[in-house]
C-alpha cells in the first residue's frame, strides 16, 4: 500500500515537475508548480512530516503560487518572443545535466546497499503529535533561529512594499508636519476697515 | 517496500528536472524564479526523508526554516520583477544589461 501511494504520487510530481519546464504558457506552469506542491505534501504525508505538509500547502499553494499567478496575469509576457533561442543553451544545458546525474547518480544509486542500512523507524502512533514534536524543537533549541525567522519575513515585507508602493504626481495627501506648523500669522489677516454708517 | 534511496531518487529527480528548466527557459524570469521554487522542493524533500529515517526532528526545523525564507525570496523576487516591468515594458533576462556586467 505504502509502495503504490509512493510510486502514484512519485509519478505524478515527476510529471508536474516535467510541465512546470516544458509549458508554453507561464500560467500552465504554475498551475503544474501548484499540482507539484500538492503532489509532495501528500509524499511528505507519508514520511510523517504532517505539520509540513499542512504548511506546504497554506503557505505555497495558498500564499507564494497566488502571488505567482498575480504577477504572471499582471504583466503581460510577450509568451513567443520568450521562446526564441529555446534550443540554443541545450548542449550546454545536457552537458551540466549529464554532469550533474552523474554525479547525483554515483551517491544515490551505485551505492544503495550502503544506504540502506538506514532502515525507517516503525510508524508512529496514532495519538502522536508531529506539531507537537516539532513545536518542543522549535521554541526550545531553535529559539533564535526562530526569531531571526520572523525578522527576515519583516525584511521581507518592508522590502516588497517599498519597492512597488509608487507615488503619483498630483496626488492630493494631506502633509500632517506642515499642518502642525502653521502659526496664525499665515491664516489669518486682520484688516482694519471703517465699519459703514447707515445715513 | 519503499527505502531512503527511493526517497533520494525521487528529489534527485525533481533536482536535476529544476535544472534543466533553468537551461531550457533562459529567457523568462518568471520561470526562473518557478524553478528555483522547484529546487527548493527538491532540497526539503531530502531533508524530510533523512529525518525520518534517521529519527531525529531537526530536519523538520530547518524545513520550517528553509519555507520561511523561500516564502520571503519569492516575495522580494516578484517585487523587483513588477518594478523592472513598470520601467522596462518586458522581462527578458537579455534585456538587463544596463549595468554592462
Amino acid at each position: 500500500m505504502e509502495a503504490l501511494i509512493f510510486y502514484f504520487f512519485g509519478s505524478v510530481l515527476l510529471l508536474a515537475g516535467i510541465g512546470v519546464i516544458i509549458a508554453r504558457n507561464p500560467v500552465h506552469s504554475a498551475m503544474s508548480l501548484v499540482l507539484a506542491f500538492v503532489t509532495s505534501a501528500f509524499l511528505w504525508m507519508l514520511l510523517e512530516a504532517e505539520f509540513l505538509a499542512i504548511v506546504l500547502v497554506l503557505v505555497y499553494v495558498g500564499a507564494v503560487m497566488v502571488l505567482f499567478l498575480f504577477v504572471v496575469m499582471m504583466l503581460d509576457v510577450n509568451v513567443e518572443r520568450n521562446r526564441a533561442g529555446f534550443t540554443r543553451y541545450a548542449p550546454l544545458g545536457i552537458g551540466l545535466v549529464m554532469l550533474i546525474v552523474g554525479m547525483l547518480g554515483y551517491v544515490v544509486w551505485a551505492r544503495t546497499q550502503e544506504m540502506n542500512f538506514l532502515q525507517a523507524p516503525p510508524r508512529a502512533a496514532a495519538d502522536f503529535s508531529n506539531t507537537e514534536a516539532l513545536g518542543s524543537q522549535l521554541y526550545t533549541v531553535y529559539v533564535y533561529p526562530f526569531e531571526l525567522a520572523a525578522v527576515i519575513l519583516l525584511v521581507a515585507i518592508v522590502a516588497a512594499i517599498s519597492l512597488t508602493m509608487r507615488r503619483r504626481p498630483g496626488l492630493k495627501v494631506q502633509d500632517v508636519a506642515r499642518q502642525v506648523a502653521v502659526r496664525r500669522e499665515d491664516r489669518v489677516r486682520i484688516v482694519s476697515m471703517e465699519s459703514d454708517k447707515e445715513s | 517496500m519503499i527505502t531512503v534511496s527511493h526517497y533520494l531518487t525521487l528529489s534527485s529527480v525533481l533536482f536535476i528536472l529544476s535544472i534543466a528548466g533553468i537551461f531550457l527557459n533562459r529567457k523568462n524570469v518568471i520561470l526562473l524564479l518557478m524553478c528555483i521554487e522547484l529546487m527548493l522542493l527538491a532540497v526539503n524533500f531530502n531533508f524530510i526523508t533523512l529525518s525520518r529515517f534517521l529519527g531525529d526532528a531537526a530536519g523538520q526545523v530547518f524545513v520550517f526554516f528553509i519555507l520561511t525564507v523561500a516564502a520571503a525570496e519569492s516575495a522580494i523576487g516578484l517585487a523587483i520583477l513588477v518594478v523592472l516591468f513598470r520601467s522596462r515594458k518586458n522581462i527578458e533576462v537579455e534585456s538587463l544589461d544596463s549595468m554592462k556586467g
